[in-house]
């Protein structure tokens, strides 16, 4: 398995192109939470400006790898991380590198949305500014009202910014921590199941945004929905047990797999 | 799978006759727990209200301008008042909310948010826990031989710190408890902006329990204004205003006690009034830090 494993490295994961044609390199990453191994030897290569998706069935270890990207599976109790991640060739997890600061370039969407509860709307997208110490009352203003708009929300609040953030609706809400994000002007922005708590129609519309955003920024995106993954993402890659098992563009993975067990988890024989 | 096994049909009458039978019991033993809830909710207001009733109906006559304001009369006589009582109540437990609130909130975001899990920790919250069940008397003596006998006076420091001994593990569990049911997903959206983890803490997670650490901080300040015992051991009791933190001074419970152990009609009647006042004083601290609380809370939603 191991060999197995090392030979996809070699095929997914070696630069045809040179490295600094990717925004984001991921190198022999591992991955653990105590004893048990989450991530086994990930290797893969992000393109600046393009969206790209992990999919996989539950517990494949497809959250587990987007939180590797910005240091946030660390803060776990008892879980760890091996390996670097390259961010326009600089490796996060280089001893020199605050981890916090890592968080302030590479954003973060999650699963339910997490507005602040106490904060109103214009609070909860300024969060990010203000409490890294941004005093700035006019810059402030400016980001946020991007931001929103960023998050095509704004038309629905610009009225009603000092509401506070949870009384907004699921799909708003989510847009909202999108917004959030977005305000830290990240060059890199991870979304962790973004619509799995949504309806459809919300879903759609953060679909919509995925592809209008993906101009300005590189989005790595995780789902269960594969329909979602073919429609939104330039880039696929398929997981399965902890391992990378094929990756490459949407369109390829999708109409023409290589490997066989990517073909039978798109074509719904398992997962 | 066995086709009979299978869910299907095979029980559906079976099921609803059985619990058709049980029908008429469960509505009887529903309405009998409703009964005994309610019974013990009359049991626990009872004594709660006619507690209340009585203070009012035997201190309410005292109530005046001159009782609120001055210092004790002659005994005999039964004139002045409770001024100084007033006064040094607020003085002390105000002292003593002011060392513990702080020591007592930091503590408790240290065990919520930074602790994690270990012995010292658990060593903490278990002397934290030993703390609460201490008899007052006992930090009454604490206070008495690390200030008084120390400074060789009855004094103001002294009570405020063995209220504020009392107050801290109150406050400590308190604020653990509800920091704790911030949902982890409020943080991890901090987190994911670039937060630090202290500024997190501070600006995101104690705000959104702010009503619940800022109960705990009431609970503590109702607690400490009816202490007696370890005042007694500190602050002494004095019929003057107050004078100089390292002094004696008075304070409520400690003149409730005085005139309740005179001789006198009007020495009692004095006691309720005080014991009145004792009441009105916690229940308008209770109200008011929470209308501040609230009116606060809906500062921050609109500045911005």
């Amino acid at each position: 398995m191991e060999g197995l494993v090392r030979e996809q490295g070699r095929e997914i994961g070696r630069p045809v192109e040179a490295i600094e044609n990717y925004k984001v390199v991921i190198k022999d990453v591992n991955g653990w939470f105590g004893a048990k191994q989450a991530l086994k030897n990930i290797n893969l290569n992000i393109k600046e400006k393009t969206v790209a998706a992990f999919i996989g069935p539950s517990g494949c270890g497809k959250t587990t790898l987007i939180r590797c990207l910005n240091r946030m599976h660390e803060m776990t109790p008892g879980a760890r991380v091996e390996g670097q991640v390259l961010v326009d060739g600089e490796d996060i997890y280089d001893k020199s590198i605050d981890p916090v600061v890592v968080k302030r370039r590479v954003g973060m969407v999650f699963q339910k949305p997490n507005p602040f509860p106490t904060m109103s709307i214009f609070d909860n997208v300024a969060a990010g500014l203000k409490l890294n110490g941004i005093k700035d009352k006019k810059l402030i203003s400016e980001v946020v009202e991007e931001g929103l708009k960023g998050a095509a929300l704004w038309d629905e609040v610009k009225n009603e910014l000092d509401k506070p953030g949870m009384s907004l609706s699921g799909g708003q809400q989510q847009r909202l921590c999108i917004a959030r994000a977005l305000a830290m002007q990240p060059e890199v922005l991870l979304m962790d199941e973004p619509t799995s708590a949504l309806d459809p129609i919300a879903s759609s519309k953060i679909e919509e945004l995925v592809r209008s955003l993906k101009e300005h920024v590189t989005i790595i995106i995780v789902t269960h929905n594969m329909q979602q993954a073919a429609r939104i993402s330039d880039y696929t890659a398929f997981m399965y047990l902890g391992e990378m098992i094929e990756y490459g563009p949407t369109n390829q993975i999708f109409k023409s797999p290589n490997k066989e067990l990517t073909e039978r988890y798109i074509s719904g024989i398992f997962g | 799978m066995d086709g009979e096994k299978d869910w299907g049909e095979n029980h559906r009458t079976l099921v609803h006759d059985q619990m058709k039978k049980k029908y008429r019991s469960r509505i009887i033993i529903d309405k009998l727990v409703s009964i005994f809830a309610i019974v013990c909710l009359i049991a626990a207001i009872v004594p709660l209200g006619s507690i209340l009733l009585e203070v009012i109906k035997n201190g309410a006559g005292v109530l005046s301008f001159e009782f609120l304001t001055s210092p004790q009369g002659s005994i005999i006589s039964g004139n002045g008042g409770i001024g100084p009582a007033i006064q040094g109540t607020i003085i002390v437990v105000g002292l003593a909310s002011l060392i513990a609130t702080p020591v007592g909130v930091l503590a408790g975001i240290y065990l919520s948010e930074f602790a994690g899990i270990g012995l010292f920790p658990s060593a903490v919250r278990f002397l934290n826990d030993m703390l609460t069940g201490l008899p007052s008397i006992v930090i009454g003596i604490v206070g008495y031989v690390t200030i008084v006998i120390a400074i060789g006076s009855f004094s103001v420091w002294a009570g405020a710190l063995a209220l504020s001994i009392i107050m801290i593990p109150i406050v400590v569990r308190v604020t653990e408890e509800t920091l704790k049911i911030v949902p982890h997903s409020i943080r991890e959206g901090g987190y994911a902006l670039g937060i630090s983890k202290a500024r997190i803490t501070m600006s995101i997670v104690l705000t959104t329990a702010k009503s619940g650490v800022l109960t705990g901080i009431v609970l503590g300040i109702a607690r400490i204004a009816g202490e007696t015992a370890p005042l007694i051991m500190t602050i002494l009791g004095t019929s003057l205003f107050f004078s100089s933190l390292n002094g004696p001074v008075d304070a409520l419970p400690l003149r409730i006690w005085r005139f309740a152990s005179l001789p006198y009609e009007h020495s009692h009647a004095f006691g309720w009034g005080a014991a009145l006042i004792l009441i009105l004083m916690v229940l308008g601290l209770n109200v008011g830090l929470r209308m501040l609380a609230y009116r606060k809370g809906f500062e921050i939603r609109t500045e911005a």
